[in-house]
């Protein structure tokens, strides 16, 4: 049941806030805020009770939603979702925080908006009907294109429309591969269903197999902002509010990596297999060209858009390299990104906020008027360059340990990205906190709002980078469970362990 | 005519009671309010009526009436669809000058047009249903007589309609050739000798193809739309949207699986054909419009496009999904024309998109119903369009419509663009226009519509079970 409430909490509260909205602009606000905090205090709660993780499923609960077409109600929660889970409710409660000042207009509706996207969220962290999966898919958009579109910066329109657009019309061609499969499983077995569990192993030719598998990547690489791609993610990310921005680059991106792992990798195990070499070229292309874009932007949302890019290019490589060290490493990112870029979104978010401009020209020299500030850039800027003792060190270090099992020549590129991310990151760092002072701004360092909000994700990010070890061992039983359709894993394993002794290669990740 | 033949025609005679009542109580007494709470009460009685007879169904009146679940499940969606338009029209027509108690007489003539359509098993009654209609709607589009485009849409509408009842009537003469009949069981006792279909069977059909795509405004017999939709009082285009396309899909698709059209090649490609184009031609043109009710009437088009589709499926299970489909795209149209009406006044029409600029900070909660009907219409989730899409699909593929189905998805996505301006609009900033208060009675009609679409949206189950049930051919 624990799963139900986390959704209709969020529903409610989302209702509660639009009326209250009527009465007061602070009540919103505390409604959004207990809402989330309730939601987190009973995953934390679940988290410290359960024992094992070693389970298939910590939560199964099924029950029917529209029978005649074999739709059902059927949310369940495993080691990878209870980690995102965990993310979204934290980043929610800070997106409530940010927003504290920034929002004065119509803020009722703002945070009906902000908890809709977060149930919605919630529900494709959680679906595991594929038609459910795809109604939560589709309702965080709606929410999603009038936070961009109401409370965005000057181009929203353009960018709500893009944003809209790009995902709907992905999200469609998914919508019609789900389709496809539930057709193709019912033509073979007779049973008509949308059930995860039952669509799981369905037979079909490797040409039925890749069209299907198309179509969810459709959706999925869309979301991730894969290369070709990619094209609405700047837009959206530099126009949205700050709040808007924090959730699509920390939870929006992710739920594409989330839709790879847990439907087309165990779905359709051999079409994924042969689409790995393009899957990892698309990786490593997304990680060079976003971290040369990145360089080349003035804009500061812009810019850290483009390293979004880039980052999510590591998650497609680890997602491709079919094995469970990349796997962990790609876990570790969809955290540790979500963390450090939404911490740079935010302190985005509070210059722009004192100075009204996102343009770095005209900064430059900010750390004497704002020493805080300045130093929580540093340490989210060095996580952006993956710099060892942050958590992003260790998502980048296992994918790539991992992906050079795969493929030799695609890490070895990859790892250029490494200090492709060096030179964007400390530019942020000189243009905007160093270097000489363009124009003699006022400002104030942060509030204690603020401060809080800077310093738990400064917590968070140094200790995933130092202990890592229970966020791998949470997810680990999904993982394998992933892989575990996955008919070239063993074989490929072991012809890579005899191929490459020197290259360790253990269950067991890097402990400290 | 038998004891039971009469009780059959019950809810017909009601209706046509009705509007002999009225026009008897305005000559006595002329008051607009109770010539409405009458209407009201009348169409309720008709739609109770339809339970009354349930237990003698199917019943069939040689040879013109066949009534059967199929005919009284269309005939409650005309009915309901009836009395939710009279609803939204109260306010519209009180502020109106001069005598406007008679448009409830020519709502029950229509009405009752409609409803024989949906019983029609008989080229006759088709086309008597059909002029009933279409005479009584010339009436309704022209009602406001001050106005130059109400006027000047009633006479296109009257023009191209006559032009088109001529055509569907010389098909209808044509297949009478060929068989001899023009009784629908005995057009398809006469077909299951042939090995081939004749030429000029396959012509007449042709030619009551377009009479009934005038109807139903598909390409390219849709030039009328836009500017009757906009010329024509609010809710009478939303009356035009719903009801009559209803009727019109009623017997049509009665018509059409009776004579197994979709197993003729030709008949097959040209109904493709017909159904890509409306699609494409609704949503493009759709995009450029500045007017909301010339935008709806593109839409119209592209959803009849949706709909055709559901004919070459050639099942039930098919035919079920398009009432499921035409009950949504009821309630939503109706939603959409409603708000419309409410907010305008006698002096301005609330029309042109850009007058809704900042409502949804004016008026919120018209604004809301406005944004979930065009949500609906777009098939986003939580909305009753969105299952209705997906039902739509479902039967599609299942068919093996592939080119269809990728046709309409890639028409939801333009259509996707034009929805999301009209929401786009309502939701930027304010400027300062004094906007109408809405009465009680508009208000409680958009509730009841968004929580009928909100439901349908979210635990469509029961209607699906229902429609299972009724609609068999």
């Amino acid at each position: 049941m624990i799963l139900i409430y986390l959704i209709v909490i969020l529903l409610a509260g989302a209702f509660l806030a639009w009326i209250a909205g009527n009465w007061s602009a602070v009540l919103p606000r505390i409604i959004s805020l207990v809402a989330l905090g309730i939601d987190l205090i009973l995953l934390v709660q679940f988290l410290f009770q359960t024992t094992t993780f070693n389970t298939k499923w910590l939560i199964d609960i099924q029950s029917d939603w529209i029978p005649q077409f074999g739709i059902g109600l059927h949310l369940a929660l495993d080691g990878l979702s209870l980690l995102l889970l965990l993310l979204t409710f934290f980043l929610g409660i800070i997106a409530v925080l940010i927003s504290w000042k920034e929002i004065n207009s119509k803020v009722g509706f703002y945070h009906f908006n902000l908890l809709l996207i977060l149930a919605g969220i919630v529900g494709v962290f959680l679906s595991l009907d594929l038609f459910l999966f795809y109604f939560f898919w589709e309702l965080m958009l709606v929410p999603m294109y009038f936070l961009i579109g109401i409370w965005g910066h000057e181009n929203r329109t353009k960018a709500s429309y893009k944003f809209f657009l790009y995902t709907q019309a992905s999200g469609l061609l998914m919508f019609i591969s789900i389709l496809a499969l539930y057709f193709v499983h019912g033509n073979s077995t007779g049973i008509y269903t949308f059930d995860y569990n039952q669509l799981l192993g369905t037979q079909m030719s490797s040409t039925t197999a890749m069209l299907i598998m198309s179509g969810f990547l459709a959706a999925f690489l869309v979301k991730l902002s894969v290369v070709p791609l990619h094209n609405w993610l700047p837009d959206a990310h530099s126009e949205a509010p700050t709040a808007g921005s924090l959730i699509l680059a920390a939870l929006l991106l992710k739920t594409g990596a989330y839709g790879l792992l847990r439907f087309v990798v165990p779905l359709f195990p051999s079409a994924a297999l042969s689409f790995a070499p393009i899957g990892m070229a698309l990786g490593v292309i997304g990680i060079l060209y976003g971290a040369k874009l990145a360089f080349a932007q003035t804009d500061l949302k812009r810019l850290i858009a483009y390293t979004s890019v880039s980052h999510m290019g590591f998650v497609m490589l680890g997602i491709f390299s079919f094995n469970e060290l990349a796997y962990q490493g790609v876990v570790m990112q969809m955290i540790a990104h979500g963390i450090s870029t939404g911490a740079l979104f935010i302190m985005a978010g509070q210059l722009s906020e004192r100075i009204h401009t996102r343009d770095i020209n005209q900064m430059g020299g900010l750390w004497e008027k704002v020493p805080f500030m300045g130093a929580i850039g540093l340490i989210f800027a060095m996580a952006s360059l993956s710099l060892p003792g942050l958590g992003n060190f260790i998502a980048e270090l296992l994918i790539l340990i991992g992906a050079f099992k795969a493929n030799i020549l695609m890490a070895v590129l990859a790892c250029v990205g490494l200090i492709a991310a060096t030179l964007y990151s400390l530019r942020i760092l000189q243009k905007v906190f160093f270097g000489k002072k363009n124009t003699d701004w006022k400002m104030n360092d942060l509030s204690m709002r603020e401060k809080v909000v800077s310093v738990s994700l400064v917590i968070i990010i140094v200790m995933l980078g130092l202990f890592p070890q229970p966020v791998l061992d949470v997810a680990k039983p999904s993982l394998l469970k992933t892989l575990e359709n996955h008919p070239d894993k063993t074989k490929d394993d072991n012809m890579l362990m005899n191929q490459f002794d020197n290259v360790p290669i253990t269950n067991q990740p890097i402990t400290n | 005519m038998t004891n039971t033949d009469f009780l059959s025609l019950t809810p017909f005679m009601i209706l046509a009671m009705a509007a002999i009542i009225i026009m008897i109580v305005i000559s006595i007494y002329r008051n607009y309010e109770v010539v409405f709470g009458f209407s009201v009460l009348a169409f309720i009685a008709a739609i109770a009526s339809i339970f009354y007879i349930l237990p003698i169904i199917p019943h069939s009146i040689a040879p013109l009436f066949i009534i059967d679940r199929y005919s009284l499940f269309f005939f409650g969606i005309i009915l309901i669809s009836a009395l939710l338009v009279t609803l939204l029209s109260y306010n519209y027509l009180k502020q109106l000058d001069g005598i406007r108690e008679e448009y409830y007489i020519i709502i029950f003539t229509s009405t009752l047009g409609a409803s024989l359509l949906a019983v029609a098993n008989h080229f006759i009654l088709l086309f008597l249903g059909i002029e009933s209609l279409t005479l009584s709607l010339y009436i309704l589009i022209a009602f406001e007589k001050s106005k130059n485009s109400s006027i000047e849409a009633g006479i296109k509408y009257l023009i191209l309609a006559s032009v088109s009842s001529a055509f569907l009537l010389f098909g209808m003469g044509l297949i009478y050739l060929t068989f001899g009949t023009m009784e629908f069981s005995a057009i398809v006792t006469a077909m299951t000798h042939l090995v081939k279909l004749p030429p000029l069977f396959i012509y007449g059909f042709g030619m009551m193809l377009v009479g009934i795509g005038f109807k139903l405004a598909l390409v390219p017999f849709h030039m009328w739309t836009p500017d009757v939709y906009q010329g024509a009082p609010a809710p009478v285009s939303s009356y035009i949207a719903t009801v009559s396309k209803g009727a019109v899909m009623a017997v049509f698709i009665r018509f059409f699986f009776n004579i197994k059209g979709f197993e003729n090649q030709s008949i097959f490609i040209v109904i493709s054909g017909i159904a890509i184009l409306s699609m494409f031609v609704g949503n493009i043109l759709a995009i450029q419009q500045k007017n909301i009710k010339r935008l709806l009437a593109y839409s119209s088009i592209a959803n009849m496009g949706y709909l055709i589709i559901i004919l070459l499926t050639g099942s039930n299970n098919g035919i079920q999904s398009s009432v499921f489909y035409l009950i949504t795209y009821f309630i939503t149209t109706i939603g959409a024309f409603g708000v419309i009406s409410l907010l305008s006044t006698k002096d301005f029409e609330m029309e042109e998109i850009i007058d809704f600029k900042g409502l949804f900070w004016k008026n919120p909660w018209t604004a809301a119903v406005l944004t979930l009907c065009m949500l609906s219409l777009a098939g986003i989730p939580i909305t009753a369009g969105f299952i209705a899409k997906f039902y739509l699909i479902l039967e599609s593929m299942k068919a093996g419509l592939m080119i269809l189905v990728f046709a309409m998805i890639i028409n939801s996505v333009i259509g996707l663009y034009y929805y999301l301006r009209v929401i786009n609009t309502m939701f930027s900033i304010a400027n300062n226009t004094e906007l109408p208060s809405i009465a009680f009675l508009g208000k409680l009609t958009l509730a009841f519509i968004s929580i009928a679409i909100l439901v349908l949206g979210m635990y469509p189950g029961w209607l699906i079970d229902f429609i299972t049930k009724y609609v068999v051919l």
